[in-house]
């Protein structure tokens, strides 16, 4: 038996008590491991920053004037003699899983991941280990994924009919992730416009040599009438604001995994909605925890109880990690 | 079913009236004959027997799924519809041959009722396997029951009339009533109305509910008042050759109430009247509360000793048909003078009187009388322009109520659940409590009534108060306060705290009381005994 697990929960968050280092902790600490720039896993106020060299730019952005370190891909760093390595996770571009060895003992946090490549972020890379936290926010046999490439051409159809109507298109979709990675996937159909959040982020990810299309950042000029055709991407806070109404008549639609539930939807008072989503699905969390090959599971950020409960019946040791962030739940927008 | 996937797709996919009218309308002009029928009984309320019941669909599901038991319940408190869950949590799909046509999928699911579950649980299994996934969910939402798909009767029949150009009054006659889709065809459906006469209701006219009295209304003088009666809305049609009771569901209840079946005799023919059904008091001449007459609705044939015990009594408030004529577009003072004619012509004995008009010379005078609506077992007032025509459905403007204020108390809640359909994933149904000396009585369950905003707070609270879960219900500490309104209170043995409440919901959050302060199992008891509600509720049926 181990001595004692190689990271457990402080107040803090997730800690490493042998490299005396916190994973994506949500209170101030000496020195954070984070896996991606989005809000709920990066943020403000630790002393250290480390991440990988692709996020750090947007984690820059959004927490202003941090101390940071960065660590590419698959690359050992040693913590006070704990070695530790940032992997793919393919998310959103610079997402990280963190692999953690100390003496032979080999855990996996796996940070959000998705396990099909969506043509922007480095594809998810399974890592071998004994123990796997894995996150399981769509940790239910209802949450399946079809193909990207079929839910794209929905949406593309969906926009084409709307222009072919006279309508601008608007959908929601996180800012951060889900818009360039939507940005990168659809077919050049007509102007994209988008919103400041969501063109900020184009603009950091294209210095890094992300490649992505030709936007147009929606200034005040702007209406559907300047620009017939348009797709305009936007948080989901925007929609059914006056900035929104600028557009009409439009169509409005969310990209999100939440959308694959009807309830969900028409309680966002949506018509339309597209299960696209940046975490993985509910065979993508079992293919990943098999791959892993770890005996020992602990879920995290989701449908924990029943997701783990599945596993036990898999055979598997697996348990609970309670966070004190719910992470992309039903009422969010992030997934 | 392809034709009808589409529309509800488009149905669905919209919240705009009209967008939905000219897509039901061009389904109604293009769509398969069959499936045409089909569709105005679907989004009529007419669907038929269920073949599985929800537990064999869960059970079938999960294991076709391959998923244990309680983690289909799991899914299902997220997804909050079962149908939904259902589709979603079997395999995608195999591709097969296209789907069948709406009407041969329901003549399926027809003939499937009454067979061994095995053959039941078989067809379905193939069914679940081989339908594309939206067609996947309409099947299983036409095998879990009634589907409405957002389209109300009226809309569904501006639609047809667009479809037809037939007027919307005569399309909403010709589909009043009983008919079976798999024996009628569309043309005859919609062109019924020129048919002889037979035993079919006119379309019921609804009231709206008064906010804030009636100073607004205009002179007294042009409107009736009646007591708002807690019964069953009906139509007694006398034709020749045809005696029927009609439920505002559209529901033949005649064989329910033996006690009308007289009236038949002593009824001219060609008359239609709209009226309350009411459980009667011999002994005072009054209404009996709501339970008893629930005892009547459960069943369809009636024991004497429940005759002897919740007699049947018709109180009349419309003429709607005298000698064959169509009376609806005369003014109601003048049907009413009819009806009062016909009725004072028959024995007394008769099950059937007038609903007394209340005489009031001014708005003050009808405040001060709705004020002992419950002395006469009422629930308030109805208020009918005496000018106005009898118009089907509700138009605002003509035809009120004006309800008693329900009872209320503050309760704490006790117990959280996550809602179905709209509401899942928001904590939206709760179980209340009052107190009893120190100890806590759950008493009732409410789920609307709050914001949304409310919801989405109350559940961010029992996530993180949850003291225990028992599948998908949390406990909490007792310490979120309510006041609960409710219209009826009963006595009922078959609740913990000895009574059953008509229509609780939550009126308000009570944040400023602290949960020490909750009204108490005494308050409950003074209420029942101030209602004089003594008969236990028999479980409600279709009505």
């Amino acid at each position: 038996m181990m001595a004692a697990d190689l990271l457990t929960l402080t107040p803090q968050g997730l800690y490493c008590p042998d490299g005396d280092f916190h994973i994506d902790p949500w209170r101030p600490v000496s020195r954070a491991l984070v896996t991606h720039g989005h809000s709920d896993h990066a943020r403000p106020g630790m002393a250290a920053y480390l991440t990988t060299p692709q996020a750090l730019p947007v984690i820059r952005h959004r927490l202003g004037a941090i101390t940071a370190q960065t660590l590419p891909y698959d690359q050992p760093l040693s913590i006070n003699g704990v070695t530790v390595s940032f992997h793919p996770a393919g998310h959103v571009p610079g997402s990280a899983q963190i692999r953690v060895e100390h003496r032979g003992e080999v855990w996996v946090v796996s940070g959000d991941y998705k396990t099909e490549p969506d043509g922007l972020a480095e594809p998810f890379a399974p890592v071998t280990c004994h123990t796997f936290i894995t996150e399981c926010t769509f940790g239910l046999p209802v949450f399946r994924w079809r193909p990207q490439m079929e839910t794209v051409a929905e949406i593309a159809r969906w926009w084409a009919a709307n222009a072919a109507a006279g309508k601008t298109s608007l959908l929601a979709a996180y800012s951060f992730g889900k818009a360039q990675r939507l940005l990168a996937a659809l077919p050049p159909l007509g102007p994209i416009l988008t919103h400041g959040a969501v063109e900020e982020v184009n603009q950091i990810l294209r210095a890094q040599g992300y490649a992505l299309p030709q936007t147009t950042r929606v200034t005040p000029d702007i209406t559907g009438k300047t620009h017939p055709g348009a797709l305009v991407l936007a948080p989901p806070s925007a929609l059914a604001t006056p900035w929104a109404r600028r557009f009409e008549p439009a169509e409005e639609a969310m990209a999100s995994g939440w959308m694959a539930v009807r309830g969900i939807r028409r309680r966002r008072g949506l018509g339309t909605g597209f299960a696209l989503s940046d975490h993985a699905d509910w065979d993508g969390l079992l293919a990943a925890v098999r791959a892993t090959g770890a005996g020992r599971v602990r879920a995290t950020h989701g449908y924990t109880e029943p997701f783990a409960r599945a596993l036990r019946d898999l055979g598997l040791q697996a348990d609970t990690l309670q966070t004190e962030f719910l992470g992309d739940d039903a009422t969010g927008d992030g997934a | 079913m392809k034709a009808f996937a589409a529309l509800f797709a488009a149905l669905d996919g919209t919240s705009s009236t009209a967008a939905k009218t000219a897509a039901l309308a061009e389904y109604f002009r293009t769509a398969p004959e069959a499936d045409r029928v089909w569709t105005i009984a679907l989004l009529s309320g007419r669907r038929p027997r269920r073949a599985a019941s929800s537990t064999e669909l869960r059970l079938w599901a999960a294991e076709a799924a391959g998923v244990a038991d309680w983690l289909f319940e799991e899914s299902y408190a997220v997804v909050g519809d079962l149908a939904e869950t259902i589709a979603l949590i079997l395999p995608p799909p195999a591709t097969a041959a296209p789907p069948p046509a709406l009407s041969l999928a329901m003549s399926g699911l027809i003939a499937l009722t009454g067979q061994p579950a095995e053959a039941r649980r078989a067809a379905i299994l193939s069914a679940w396997a081989t339908l594309p996934s939206t067609e996947r969910f309409l099947y299983t939402k036409l095998l879990t029951g009634g589907f409405r798909m957002g389209v109300s009767q009226g809309l569904m029949t501006r639609a047809l009339a667009q479809a037809t150009g037939r007027p919307e009054a005569e399309i909403a006659h010709a589909l009043m009533g009983d008919w079976e889709p798999a024996r009628t065809s569309f043309a005859a459906l919609v062109e019924r109305a020129a048919e002889g006469p037979d035993s079919r209701p006119y379309p019921f006219a609804l009231a709206s509910a008064l906010e804030g009295g009636p100073d607004g209304l205009g002179a007294p003088s042009d409107w009736c008042a009646e007591w708002k009666w807690d019964g069953i809305r009906g139509q007694l049609v006398a034709r020749p050759g045809a005696f029927a009771l009609w439920s505002r569901g559209e529901e033949l209840i005649t064989d329910r109430f033996p006690e009308f079946a007289p009236l038949a005799d002593f009824l001219p023919a060609g008359t239609v009247i709209d009226g309350e059904v009411l459980a009667w008091d011999t002994t005072t001449g009054q209404p009996q509360p709501f339970a008893a007459l629930q005892r009547r609705i459960g069943r369809k044939t009636v024991p004497k000793v429940l005759l002897h015990e919740a007699p049947a009594r018709l109180l009349a408030y419309d003429l709607l048909e005298a000698g064959g004529q169509d009376l609806r577009a005369l003014p109601l003072a003048t049907r009413r003078a009819r009806l009062e004619a016909l009725l004072a012509g028959l024995p007394a004995d008769l099950p059937l009187a007038t609903s007394p008009l209340l005489a009031f010379s001014d708005w003050a005078a009808l405040t001060a009388a709705r004020v002992t609506a419950r002395d006469h077992r009422a629930e308030g007032l109805m208020l009918k322009r005496a000018g106005s025509a009898y118009v089907g459905g509700r138009k605002r403007g003509d035809w009120w109520k004006w309800k008693l204020d329900p009872f209320s108390v503050d309760a704490v809640m006790v117990y959280a659940q996550a809602g179905h359909g709209r509401r899942a994933n928001l904590y939206t149904d709760f179980t209340f409590a009052v107190r009893d000396g120190d100890a806590l009585v759950p008493f009732a369950k409410a789920y609307s009534g709050l914001s949304d905003a409310e919801f989405a707070e109350i559940t961010a609270w029992v996530q993180r108060h949850t003291l225990e879960r028992f599948g998908p219900v949390r406990r909490v500490p007792p310490e979120l306060v309510f006041e609960i309104a409710f219209e009826g209170i009963q006595e009922s043995p078959r609740h913990k705290s000895g009574i059953a409440l008509r229509f609780p919901r939550m009126v308000r959050w009570r944040r400023d009381k602290p949960a020490v302060e909750i009204d108490t199992i005494e308050t409950l008891r003074a209420l029942l005994a101030a209602a004089g509600g003594r008969l236990p509720p028999a479980p409600p049926e279709d009505i």
